[in-house]
């Protein structure tokens, strides 16, 4: 059967290219970087290229990227590493109502602690207001956390002007956004987006999974996350994961060599397919913003149906996608991101995430758009919430 | 995650759609997670003649709701009215843990129905009578 990989936002396959960067480094190359003989020698050299090409794929200085297990571990320093490191100037957090929740579920064990935490509403289109973010500052603020773009449902945060108008202030205030869906995407600079950290995932970006990023702007103080050795400037104890990280090094070299490429592709394909299924299924919602949103991804709510049927549905016919809906959570919930956009929580369970990667093809879109039409209409003849024509 | 069982119903489903002219109705929402699952049923001597059901939810309670119908069609009422959603579930092969709830939908729905028949049937007795 023919199969179509469209959750790319979830996670991708390391490239081949990457994978044979990673392999030395397991075997003949096997050294531990904190060594002074040459097995060591090799590992430490090794990871600082990587620094640099990930460094430099967000115009940092590679002194200011230290290498984490993920882009959960990087928030999670962040936020905890800022606040406990600040607090005697303050306790206040602001953050937005659509955050991964590796940001929201810090934020809200800091609460335990004692920490305040604004969490921002977004529009419609899943956008911070920059005043709301002002306006929310007290006294007590020491750390701005928006996301760059999200997750879900694509919408890119207006980073850059936030950044701006922290800057004008009279005192400090940190800012951290999570970039794991953006970096290799869409141009990222630290610099142009005033941040302070910024987080960072290997596995987004066709790097291996369990490496990850936190950029971290000269001058900041943050508390290690981790005690140990005195890995990455003493910042991130633990013996070095090299493979991964020369991984994620050469993903992210490959991920700048062809972002512009690569975005004019996945642009145009997001945009075929988001029109091809408006045009082929009525009562449908594209969910967040129409233009300001990453290139590869789609989200749309299938009116009266429910997302977990619809994956199912898809599976069978080979496409992987991902939902919102309460039923596919686990927690039963519906997504946080969905309601934050102000969608009932009936019209949420319908929503159905589909983000393109560099394998897809036009073909792929168009098997999808034949598909989809179909699910769609078998599974409203079955929902009691369709109005049925000539109905009863 | 699911059985195959339960794969089954939930790819070809028994007895979708609705009785126009159905001698009972249940509609239950469920609190969980906010689905909806409607039954019909035509009752004829006691027995339920025909059965439908329309789901909003998800594969676990599109499978238990196909199964309840296929398991309590041409059974009495009271014998219908024994069927829980333990019954159910275990018919299916089982549920994961998370989706047990799903399956309380379907008996649910299929006990307001019968619920919703006796209450016309009492009220259309007495009109009779008078
Ligand atoms: S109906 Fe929502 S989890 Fe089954």
């Amino acid at each position: 059967m023919k199969r179509v990989y469209m959750d790319h936002a979830g996670t991708t396959p390391v490239r081949r290219e990457v994978l044979e960067a990673m392999l030395p480094y397991f075997t003949e190359r096997f050294g531990n970087a904190s060594t002074i003989y040459s097995y060591g020698r090799e590992a430490k050299s090794a990871i600082e290229e990587a620094r640099e090409k990930v460094a430099h794929l967000i115009g940092a200085d590679p002194r200011e990227v230290f290498f984490t297990a993920g882009g959960t571990e990087s928030d999670n320093w962040a936020i905890r590493g800022i606040a406990h490191a600040n607090k005697e100037k303050g306790k206040h957090i602001i953050t937005s109502s659509i955050e991964h929740h590796a940001v929201l579920h810090t934020c809200e064990d800091l609460e335990k602690e004692g920490f305040k935490v604004t969490y921002l509403p977004v529009d419609k289109y899943g956008l911070v207001k920059v005043e709301d973010v002002i306006n929310a500052i007290t006294d007590e603020t020491i750390l701005v956390t928006i996301m760059h773009a999200n997750n879900e449902i694509g919408t890119i945060e207006p980073i850059a002007e936030i950044g701006k108008a922290l800057k004008k202030l009279d005192r400090k205030i940190y800012f951290h956004t999570d970039a794991v869906q953006t970096v290799g995407k869409i141009p990222v600079n630290v610099d142009e987006l005033g941040v302070d950290l910024l987080s960072i995932s290997a596995h987004k970006i066709y790097g291996p999974k369990g490496v990850g990023a936190l950029y971290i702007r000269k001058g900041t103080k943050i508390k290690p996350f981790m005690t140990g050795g005195a890995q990455e400037n003493k910042r991130r104890a633990g013996t070095e994961n090299v493979p991964g990280i020369v991984g994620f090094g050469k993903a992210a070299e490959l991920a700048e060599k062809e972002l512009m490429e690569q975005y004019e592709k996945l642009s145009y394909l997001r945009d075929k397919l988001i029109k091809g299924i408006m045009e082929r299924i009525p009562h449908v919602i594209l969910n967040g913003h129409p233009t300001q949103r990453l290139p590869h991804n789609v989200n749309v709510c299938f009116k009266y149906i429910e997302g977990e049927s619809l994956l199912l549905n898809l599976d069978m016919k080979g496409i992987c996608a991902s939902s919102g809906s309460a039923c596919t959570s686990g927690s039963l919930e519906p997504s946080h991101v969905l309601l934050a956009i102000g969608l009932p929580h009936e019209i949420a369970h319908g929503s159905l995430r589909l983000t393109l990667g560099r394998d897809n093809t036009e073909e792929d879109v168009d098997y999808v758009l034949e598909v989809l039409p179909g699910i769609v209409e078998k599974l409203r003849s079955m929902s009691p919430l369709f109005p049925s024509k000539g109905g009863n | 995650m699911y059985s195959e069982k339960v794969m089954e119903h939930f790819t070809n489903p028994r007895n979708v759609g609705e009785i126009p002219d159905a001698d009972g109705i249940g509609e239950v929402g469920n609190p969980v997670c906010g689905d909806l699952m409607k039954i019909y049923i035509k009752v004829k001597d006691n027995v339920i003649e025909d059965i439908k059901f329309k789901t909003f939810g998800c594969g676990a309670a599109i499978a238990t709701s196909s199964m309840v119908t296929e398991m309590v069609k041409g059974k009495t009422i009271d014998e219908a009215l024994k069927v829980t959603n333990k019954a159910v579930a275990e018919a299916l092969g089982g549920l994961p843990p998370v989706k047990m709830h799903c399956s309380n939908l379907a008996a649910d729905a299929l006990h307001a129905a019968i619920e919703d028949y006796k209450r016309k049937k009492e009220r259309k007795d007495v009109a009779e009578q008078k």
